[in-house]
């Protein structure tokens, strides 16, 4: 097992190439989630600021 | 409503850019100075030995001119976008290819023909040797033109974006890369003396391509980036 | 639109129908991606023995080379996207032309630094100015060129034309930049000798290259659908199924 982790003596660099590869591709991935969810957020904000405009003045678009 | 002869369009649409550049003519001097400050420092930092500037001189002198004519490329359509004149030439009758082909041509004439001028003195500065100076002017003659006219295509795409500047390099510098090396290789083969004709004339056939294609992605740029 | 475009391939670009599309999809890509590359790392670090040459540091082959190819794979469908963007017009290929220009920037700089990585205890050195080398970092100043010109726009979708035009400028860059280095180097210097990875690539080596390149095939479309689906909701929040969408959600 710690032969594994030895990678012949290169273990240096090539777990911290591996571990690049996936710290970057999830923070990838994560990105536009997590936009998403602050978009949709605001979106509701913006909403729910509209609805309660329309209910003091019925007449205003 | 008669338009006009399409000569006499270009020469006074190039006659218009070349007075209003000529009314600040302040700014014509800029990057030259610019260019000397900048060379300047490579002897404070490399050190004043002669044959170590002397191998550098080459390239030096190229990525010097390069990042001059940036600087003054983010003014190129700036102040006619500000007072609409870019709109009216849009939607005037005359091609508007060959219109900023013509306004391309002047932004040449004020900011690099004087770069070229100097380029010699600088490279002495810099210990290039004099057998060598005809080849470094050849090739600054036929990358210049290659850069404003890559230049002001990426200049139409941010025209009217503020923080242009940076971004302009950004974009440039990638698409500048084949000019540089060509026109260093060429400098650098002249300096060994090696034949130095084909990077040249590599640069040449560039230049063909970019006189007849550029004015055209310049004037769709435009349109793109104006269109709001 | 022309005839010979088939029904379903327009009712698809319309944003509701690809949001739900993309959003079944999704998943199931993902699922692909995770398990094929599961299976090629296994392979790759576990199974396939070391090069008699290189040691276990060969090993970074397997992320690498997908990673390379991927950049230029982006790219490609990113300069696709943006011209289809640029002469019909349809939202949907814009978003798609600017939402890849990330991902390919992601892998181009897993690319890079991989190299480096795998360059240092191999060749000696962190970086070289060869052709390979060179035009992967400019394709890496494109990308970044894309993504920036795109977000200096106040209005997205003028910016997303002025990306997909700088897009399709620099696709024509990349084989140039690849072979003036090519001619640059044997300008200056005598062409340098390269040891492209191991001699003779064994199959017990080539088939978890080959699953990873599919894993991450399949990792793209996951990733791009999910950025394509985040901004069609920010793009139509106007519309009534953005809105559907957000109460829905609001309510979970």
């Amino acid at each position: 097992m710690s032969a594994f982790f030895a990678m012949g003596g290169y273990a240096m660099y090539v777990w911290p190439a591996y571990a690049l590869f996936f710290i970057v591709l999830i923070a990838d991935y994560i990105n536009p989630w997590l936009r998403r969810r602050r978009n949709l957020r605001e979106l509701r904000g913006r909403l729910a600021r509209q609805a309660a405009r329309q209910q003091r003045n019925p007449s205003a678009p | 409503m008669n338009h006009a002869p399409l000569g006499s369009a270009c020469a006074a649409m190039l006659r218009r850019d070349l007075t209003l550049a000529w009314r600040r003519r302040g700014d014509i001097v800029m990057p030259v100075l610019y260019a000397l400050i900048v060379i300047t420092l490579f002897p404070f930092a490399l050190g004043p030995e002669e044959a170590l500037l002397q191998r550098i001189a080459g390239g030096a002198v190229l990525v010097t001119m390069l990042l001059a004519m940036l600087l003054a490329l983010d003014a190129m359509f700036r102040s006619d976008i500000e007072d609409g004149s870019l709109e009216q030439l849009i939607l005037s009758p005359q091609p508007l290819a060959l219109m900023l082909g013509m306004k391309i041509l002047a932004h040449w004439i004020t900011t690099a023909l004087p770069l070229i001028i100097i380029a010699p003195l600088l490279a002495g500065m810099l210990h290039l040797p004099t057998a060598v100076m005809p080849v470094l002017v050849y090739a600054l003659l036929l990358s210049t033109p290659l850069l404003s006219l890559l230049g002001a295509v990426l200049v139409a795409l941010t025209a009217g974006t503020r923080r242009s500047g940076m971004l302009l390099a950004l974009m440039l510098l990638p698409l500048c890369v084949p000019v540089v090396i060509f026109a260093a290789g060429a400098v650098a083969a002249a300096q060994q003396g090696l034949p130095w004709l084909a990077p040249i004339a590599w640069l040449g056939a560039a230049l063909v391509m970019a006189l007849v294609l550029a004015p055209l992605a310049c004037a769709t740029a435009l349109r793109i980036a104006l269109d709001a | 639109m022309a005839n010979w475009i088939p029904l379903w391939v327009h009712k698809l670009s319309s944003p509701p129908n690809f949001y739900r599309f993309a959003g079944v999809v999704r998943p199931w890509a993902l699922v692909l991606a995770l398990v094929l590359g599961a299976i090629a790392l296994y392979g790759g670090l576990v199974l396939a023995p070391a090069d008699y040459q290189q040691g276990d540091a060969y090993r970074i082959i397997f992320i690498h080379v997908p990673c390379a190819w991927m950049s230029l794979f982006c790219y490609g469908m990113m300069a696709i996207a943006s011209f289809i963007s640029l002469v019909w017009r349809i939202k949907l290929a814009e978003v798609v032309a600017m939402e890849s220009a990330p991902i390919g920037a992601a892998f181009t700089f897993i690319t890079l630094v991989t190299g480096s990585l795998w360059g240092k205890p191999m060749w000696g050195t962190w970086w070289t100015w060869d052709a390979r080398l060179t035009s992967e970092l400019v394709l890496l100043f494109l990308y970044l060129g894309v993504i920036g010109l795109y977000h200096s726009f106040e209005d997205r979708r003028q910016g997303a034309r002025a990306a997909a035009f700088l897009a399709i400028i620099g696709i024509i860059n990349v084989p140039i930049v690849h072979f003036s280095v090519n001619w640059w180097n044997t300008l200056h210097q005598g062409s340098t000798i390269r040891i492209l990875g191991p001699s003779k690539i064994s199959t017990a080596m080539l088939w978890p290259l080959l699953t990873m390149m599919a894993a991450t095939k399949f990792y793209y479309i996951a990733s791009l659908f999910g950025r394509v689906r985040t901004d069609l909701l920010s793009m139509e929040s106007g519309k009534d199924w953005v809105k559907q969408i957000a109460e829905r959600e609001g309510h979970a």
